[in-house]
């Protein structure tokens, strides 16, 4: 087994070489994360932006579902997953086991309550504030939480990366659905996994590198937006760094 | 609740100075209650088109629940309200809320959530921000306007409107004396123009002078007087005291 200073080299070296067993296995996983959070991004801003203004018997209940799902393991999301999706389960005649589209789906489920949750405190506290003199301006329920999302646009947008940062950092779920074939489901999370297991340590860390560098540049573009935003019209929103789960 | 009566104080007259035509608001002993607190007690009343109504009082008497309950904000606890069914009106906060979009779409987002086309909504919504001296600030982010000219904005939002009624949550009270000066003024051409019926609150008076045909004293969520303009400045009820102290009028019944 190497040493860790060889293997460091070693994963520096095919970084720089731009190794294309590196650059697939790291395409794929932004296109798998990138996916899901778009597809999340799309449902739990609606869904989380009409939960902040709507008032209903039962609501407390479903904020408290909301916010135990996001603490929902990712392995349990895969195993959820793989039931649907198994032969014999519902959706088994799709076919999507061990595939793009498993993945996708998996990711989709893990960020979707954070999107819908950190949506909804966000509008929330936006209706608290401004809510009535929209309805006084002549906007109904459904009309007033879409003007207030479109409103908080840039905390919005600082929710998706977050949920981008749940997504690309989490191993459990697409191990599961994707069963890490080389080539076709491998991405950087279950790679690093199986190359420390097998002993190829310089990929495992040069996976590692590129994982946080994602990490840490979705960081650097949070921080941006908020002072660029602070900057824009003196709004601060915050919302919690990116971490790798 | 308290139920005791207490009597009000109106004028020999009651009859306001500019009076008018239908009743546009209807309140029969209505009440608004907050969890356990009475905002608003036995309040029976009956605002008509074209008065000047200002509503005076210390701060927690009830006037902002008031505005509310005209605008139908709120609904009350107890008691009814009635009001015009047919009529556009439009209430403007002490701090009107800026969309993060420019002057302009801020304006034209109020007729378009009336079913304004989107095109049309902008192009009035220049005109009315040139009617409150605001056309060369129309493409700038509204959030980044000072409060006084956030305050003419939310006017030019009234007045495109063409609300037939404007309620008023304090004007001016957030607003330095030159911008003071000139949301006043503005207020005065809209109460002379088209505009039929103003029900606003203030704590100076010089707005009460220049605007209200009538007067409301409020008190711990009731009505304490009811009165002409005139007579409340002149502080015709017996024992009433309208100096001002702090911007806050002082009045004993």
């Amino acid at each position: 087994m190497d040493t860790i200073p060889q293997a460091t080299a070693a994963a520096l070296h095919l970084l720089a070489s731009l190794d294309p067993a590196l650059l697939s296995v790291v395409g794929r996983s932004l296109a798998v994360s990138m996916s899901a959070c778009l597809l999340a991004f799309g449902f739990g801003v609606l869904a989380g932006a009409w939960l902040g203004v709507s008032r209903f018997a039962g609501r407390g209940a479903v904020l408290a579902v909301l916010n135990t799902l996001l603490a929902l393991p990712s392995v349990v999301v895969g195993l959820l997953v793989y039931l649907l999706l198994s032969r014999s389960g519902p959706l088994g005649f799709l076919g999507w086991l061990y595939s793009f589209q498993a993945m996708v789906l998996a990711q989709t489920i893990l960020v979707a309550p954070v999107v819908m949750a950190l949506t909804r405190q966000a509008i929330e506290d936006a209706d608290h504030a401004h809510g009535e003199q929209l309805t006084s301006l002549g906007a109904a329920p459904l009309m007033r939480s879409l003007l207030l999302a479109w409103d908080e646009r840039y905390a919005l947008l600082t929710v998706l990366i977050a949920a981008f940062g749940r997504a690309i950092s989490e191993v459990g779920a697409v191990m599961i659905v994707g069963g890490n074939i080389d080539g076709f489901t491998r991405v950087m999370t279950t790679a690093i996994a199986l190359e420390t297991s097998k002993g190829d340590l310089p990929l495992a860390i040069a996976l590692g590198i590129v994982l946080l560098m994602v990490v840490l540049t979705l960081n650097a573009l949070l921080a941006a937006l908020r002072s660029w935003r602070h900057g824009v019209d003196g709004a601060a929103t915050q919302v919690a760094p990116v971490g790798v789960a | 609740m308290n139920l005791v009566e207490e009597p009000l104080v109106t004028a020999q007259n009651a009859q306001p100075a500019r009076v008018a035509g239908r009743a546009m608001f209807m309140l029969d002993r209505v009440g608004v209650r907050f969890g356990s607190t009475w905002a608003l007690q036995s309040v029976s009343l009956s605002i008509r088109a074209g008065e000047r109504v200002a509503l005076v009082g210390p701060n927690g008497s009830g006037k902002t629940t008031l505005l509310r309950l005209l605008n139908g904000l709120i609904e009350p606890s107890a008691g009814t309200v009635q009001r015009p069914a047919t009529t556009r009106q439009t209430l403007l906060f002490q701090r009107p809320y800026m969309l993060r979009t420019t002057a302009q779409r801020n304006v034209a987002v109020g007729l378009w959530l009336r079913g304004a086309r989107w095109r049309d909504a902008c192009k009035q919504a220049d005109e009315a921000l040139s009617r409150v001296g605001l056309a060369a600030l129309a493409q700038r982010n509204a959030r980044t306007l000072s409060v006084g000219q956030q305050q003419r904005l939310a006017l030019a939002r009234a007045w495109v409107m063409a609300s037939d009624v404007l309620l008023l949550d304090e004007p001016t009270a957030s607003i330095d004396l030159n911008a003071r000066r000139e949301v006043e003024t503005l207020l005065s051409e809209f109460a002379a123009g088209r505009l039929q019926t103003l029900v606003f609150s203030s704590h100076p008076l010089e707005l009460v002078g220049r605007l209200a045909s009538r007067v409301l004293c409020l008190q711990d969520g009731r009505i304490r007087a009811d009165l002409p303009a005139q007579e409340f400045l002149q502080g015709a009820v017996t024992g009433a005291s309208t100096r001002s102290f702090d911007g806050v009028p002082k009045w004993r019944l």
